[in-house]
């Protein structure tokens, strides 16, 4: 349990509200009067309070405030802060896929389908688009599940990028990005009391979306750990060993793995795969595949391979057998287009009953965003070598992914020649988690002034050098390592002066400390 | 993918065969209503298929006026919010001269405001700053003056999420459990919402005969028949109403403002109709500005969450899933949890957050976008008001249907009479009774609207409820099918 004193995105007072001068923390509640409130920190619901989530934390958070005092003119060790803290490949300044964007286009002013300034590839899928919704507008509610022919577009993609196996439109949800759509399924599986309440098994690091949405729910979070020295791989023993565990005080069911990983970047092998999907069918547990970063696989000898497909592979003893769900998402991979909102989930041999409650469950948001359903259309439907559009698109394609592979390498040489710092190989997703040797000193300097370690490092970090990065606690680590999760997403000058700096405070730190 | 037969042998909890059997989700999922709109829309489906392949019917497509979804119903979107969201996303048209100069310059200064020059890019987690202050500056424009703090307002896609203010109100560890009182009819995402996360539904009903009116002495009441149930912790109100249409007056708000004071309640105002007000003597007023001209001490302390969408007013853009939050009153230390809360799913669809900037900041007088949109805006509010003075007319005209005057909101949700044999029908196949009446509606006219079981009603009443935001050609359309339909129905079963 972390304790993080949550600060305000400004600095500004709220001028409405008069409660300014009892600014109540949440330690301070028991006894203090609560002046009337109907919505207090002591009857609200408990579980948000304890939720966290590190990548929109403290260290963002203060890093937001000054960028705003650069603008006003204050003078600091540098002139901008670099952001290397959340996966948004545009906001460092990846270019959007041209071809998308001109069907988006269309698709949002259909007078523009008239133009020759649109290629015909591109205006046809637009009008296909178009044809599928509601009054032939973007602006129309779509059911709930999601556009019928852009599920069906899904399901064709993933039985391609399977090899064959089939894919049921009907077991696909489009949902409002990925986390939509893994929350969903949480909130569908939690349930029971005490020694029976859910345990949900998820990695540690893990994204802290998983830690939260468990808090938030209620369940109880079951860690296994990947092993660091062995290039965060996963093995069977651990998972093992944590459900045992689990299963003294909880009711373990559901398993997520993120695949490519994220905080840590490694792509599963094979035999990793099929040992969790065995061990899933043993101990009869739920599985939840993220594989947002499928297309993010940068290291040599290094394959995505879908959870479904080897599932398949395995025969029918497993693929008729284990339950799942597999997650993708328009925000990663080569496309990076985060502010769509757009994602889907493949649920597979989920009992139909439980499939009914699925779908009422999701009817209640009514549907995701229906540009975003668009944009995955795209992504699954992108412009075939026969097309006008394919050469342009294959272009930057294959620019966005080798300039990220080309930067999870630079990422991973350059932090390794710093001393106090280890990078495992960046093999996929789009960040580093390096570990990083904290003196004893520093150490003992951060708990004195109650904050964790590798926070104050990173608050530290980003005062002297302006660089914005996210402390390993908040995405979990074995007791007494520390870490960081960088992105690999700057422009790579730009990274080549991050990974620089941090260098250079690094070794300043150690000094300073030691 | 069909489950394997497996023969079942007794074993330990955890080696039960099958996983997610009904017994092991989430008792609030399972709890939560399923929709009679799931019964249509399995039909619906089949006779979009039928038609498809060329079966005869006594109609060659299908209305749906179930949702309250403008361009559905044949509403145009706004010119000048779709050309800034294509210039948006696609940047070369804000250097050509295909589109109006104040639509690049709009296109421009948004761009500029995302990471990146992007729409692909996240935002801050409450939304892009510039536009939480175009909203604050909209609200207090409405409100006559009343301050907007822009650190209160939170982007989300759509209101329903903004519901997520119920998750943090609702305490589902809490004994007896967390109630909220919620008007009946009302739209029942709601109460699926509240249902879901644990909570128990406390209805109160409005006065049909009054014309939906929302009557405080049956608030008491309805605080009263908690007892001993649950405890209530928030009221919700929809103004103006879904279904009901009815727009509430100064006075009633103030009513239920000292109500929630007095019986401590949070107030939940979902004014996303606001903007659709035609009754001859209504006014939207915000619950906010009601609050704030009522003065202290319930100015400073009722503490109250307002809604409004991207997804209505004159733009109706529900599928790109925006609106916004507006909290006041709140305790500093619980705004910093919802914030945290809000941050998890990182930001609303940034198409969206743009669109509510147009929407609350639209092309003045002047500017080369002006009288487009005027013309435009103009003609979707004539043709509103048009359509709910023409559906109340021929509903009223029909025997066994009767509707109250409608004042405001996107719907007519008219009383129908359902004679005692159709009734009996209905419990044979299984059916609430108005579901029934809407599937044969459905069938035999090609019109889908909604049965008033969706909604709530008072015991022994049946409804329906369709969208009267469409086009004036789709709601003759759809009057003429209802007057035919019914006028055969009553023939059928009197």
């Amino acid at each position: 349990m972390f304790q993080i004193s949550v600060q305000r995105v400004t600095a500004a007072e709220n001028n409405n509200n008069n409660n300014n001068k009892n600014n109540m923390s949440h330690q301070a509640a028991n006894g203090v009067p609560c002046r009337g409130k109907v919505l207090t920190v002591d009857n609200m619901n408990p579980r948000v309070k304890k939720v966290e989530y590190a990548v929109r934390g403290p260290v963002v958070q203060r890093a937001v405030q000054i960028e705003k005092e650069l603008r006003e003119g204050v003078k600091k060790p540098f002139t901008e802060v670099i952001k290397a803290n959340i996966g948004d490949a545009h906001a460092m300044g990846q270019k959007p896929i041209t071809f998308f964007r001109q069907v988006l286009a269309m698709c949002s002013y259909p007078e523009l389908l008239k133009d020759n300034m649109f290629p015909e590839d591109a205006k046809q899928r637009a009008r296909r688009i178009l044809e599928a919704c509601g009054g032939h507008s973007i602006g129309a509610y779509s059911a709930s599940q999601g556009i019928e022919c852009i599920r069906q577009d899904v399901a064709r993609y993933i039985e391609k990028r399977d090899g064959g196996i089939a894919s049921n439109p009907d077991n696909i949800y489009l949902s409002t990005g990925a986390s939509d759509a893994i929350v969903t399924i949480l909130k569908l599986l939690v349930r029971g009391e005490g020694c029976d309440r859910t345990g949900v098994m998820i990695s540690i690091p893990q994204y802290p979306l998983y830690s939260a949405a468990i808090t938030d729910l209620g369940a109880v979070q079951v860690h296994y750990y990947l092993d660091e020295a062995n290039c965060w791989s996963l093995d069977v023993a651990e998972l093992r060993r944590a459900l045992n565990a689990a299963r003294q005080h909880c009711n373990p069911r559901v398993l997520c793995i993120i695949n490519p990983g994220n905080p840590t970047g490694q792509v599963q092998s094979r035999q990793c795969i099929e040992d969790v999907i065995r061990f899933v069918k043993e101990e009869h547990l739920f599985l939840m595949a993220d594989e947002v970063y499928q297309d993010n696989v940068y290291a040599e000898g290094c394959k995505f391979q879908s959870f479904k497909k080897v599932l398949f592979e395995m025969g029918p003893e497993y693929s008729s057998t284990v339950e799942m769900a597999s997650f993708h998402s328009t925000s990663k991979c080569y496309m990076g287009e985060c502010g769509f909102r757009g994602g889907y989930m493949e649920v597979i041999n989920m009992d139909p009953e439980v499939k009914a409650q699925l779908t009422k469950l999701v009817s209640v948001r009514l549907c995701p965003p229906v540009s975003g359903q668009a944009l995955m259309d795209l992504v699954v439907n992108p412009p075939q070598p026969d097309e006008p559009s394919y050469t342009t698109f294959m272009k930057e394609r294959t620019a966005v992914l080798a300039e990220l592979a080309e930067k999870a390498r630079l990422t991973e040489q350059i932090l390794n020649t710093v001393p106090g710092i280890t990078c495992n190989p960046v093999q996929g997703a789009m960040y580093s988690f390096p570990r990083i040797t904290l003196p004893q000193k520093a150490i003992d300097k951060a708990k004195e002034a109650g904050h964790i370690p590798d926070m104050f490092y990173c608050m530290k970090l980003l005062e002297e050098e302006g660089i914005c990065l996210v402390p390993g606690s908040g995405f979990g680590q074995r007791e007494g390592t520390f870490h960081f999760r960088m992105t690999i997403l700057p422009p790579t000058e730009k990274l080549k002066v991050l990974l620089q700096r941090l260098r250079d405070f690094h070794q300043r730190f150690t000094q300073e400390f030691s | 993918l069909t489950s394997h037969p497996e023969a079942i042998i007794v074993l330990p909890r955890h080696k039960i065969m099958k996983m997610s059997v009904l017994q092991e989700i989430n008792p609030n999922v399972r709890n939560m209503k399923p929709l009679e709109y799931s019964i249509l829309a399995g039909r619906l489906s089949q006779i979009k298929e039928e038609l498809r392949q060329g079966v005869k019917k006594p109609y060659q497509e299908v209305l749906d006026v179930y949702m309250g979804d403008p361009h559905k119903g044949g509403v145009k979107p706004l010119s000048f919010v779709r050309q800034v969201l294509a210039a948006c996303l696609y940047p070369q048209l804000v250097n050509s001269s295909k589109l109006p100069a104040d639509v690049r310059q709009r296109a421009q200064r948004l761009l500029g405001r995302c990471d990146g020059g992007s729409v692909g890019s996240y935002t801050a987690t409450r939304g892009i700053p510039e536009t939480l202050i175009r909203v604050s500056e909209f609200i207090t424009r409405r409100d006559g003056g009343v301050p907007s703090n822009p650190e209160n307002i939170f982007l989300s896609p759509g209101s329903q999420w903004s519901l997520s203010i119920l998750h943090v109100l609702l305490n589902p560890e809490s004994s007896p459990r967390n109630g909220v009182l919620s008007p009946v009819p009302c739209h029942n995402t709601t109460t699926m919402s509240v249902t879901g996360l644990g909570a128990v539904v406390v209805p109160y009903y409005l006065s049909e005969e009054q014309g939906w009116e929302l009557q405080v002495e049956e608030l008491h009441r309805a605080m009263e028949s908690a007892k001993g149930v649950c405890n209530p912790i928030a009221l919700y109100i929809v103004n103006p109403g879904n279904p009901d249409g009815h727009v509430q007056s100064r006075k009633s708000m103030q009513e239920v403002i000292r109500f929630v004071s007095e019986r401590k309640l949070f107030l939940l105002a979902d004014e996303v109709y606001q903007d659709y007000v035609f009754g001859e003597n209504s006014e939207f007023v915000s619950y906010k500005r009601v609050l704030s001209e009522m003065g202290p001490p319930l100015s400073d302390t009722v503490e109250l969450a307002s809604f409004h969408s991207a997804s209505k007013g004159w733009m109706g853009e529900c599928g790109l899933r925006t609106g916004y939050m507006e909290l006041v009153n709140l305790d500093p230390a619980v705004m910093k949890h919802i914030f945290t809360m809000f941050s998890t799913d990182t930001c609303a669809p940034v198409l969206g957050q743009i669109a509510l900037d147009l929407m609350l900041n639209p092309p003045q007088p002047g500017e080369p976008s002006y009288p487009l949109y005027h013309m435009e805006t103009q003609n979707i509010k004539n043709t509103l008001a048009g359509n709910g003075k023409r559906a109340v007319e021929v509903v009223n005209s029909l025997p066994g249907l009767c509707c109250q005057p409608l004042e405001g909101g996107a719907f007519a949700f008219p009383k129908v009479y359902l004679p005692p044999s159709f009734i009996q029908k209905a419990k044979e196949a299984g059916l609430e009774p108005d579901t029934f009446y809407c599937s044969r509606l459905l069938d035999e006219a090609g019109l889908l609207v909604g049965p008033g079981t969706e909604y709530g009603q008072k015991e022994g009443t049946y409804h329906i409820r369709f969208c009267i935001l469409t086009s004036a050609e789709i709601m003759e359309e759809v009057l003429t099918r209802l007057t035919c339909f019914h006028k055969q129905f009553m023939k059928d079963f009197s």
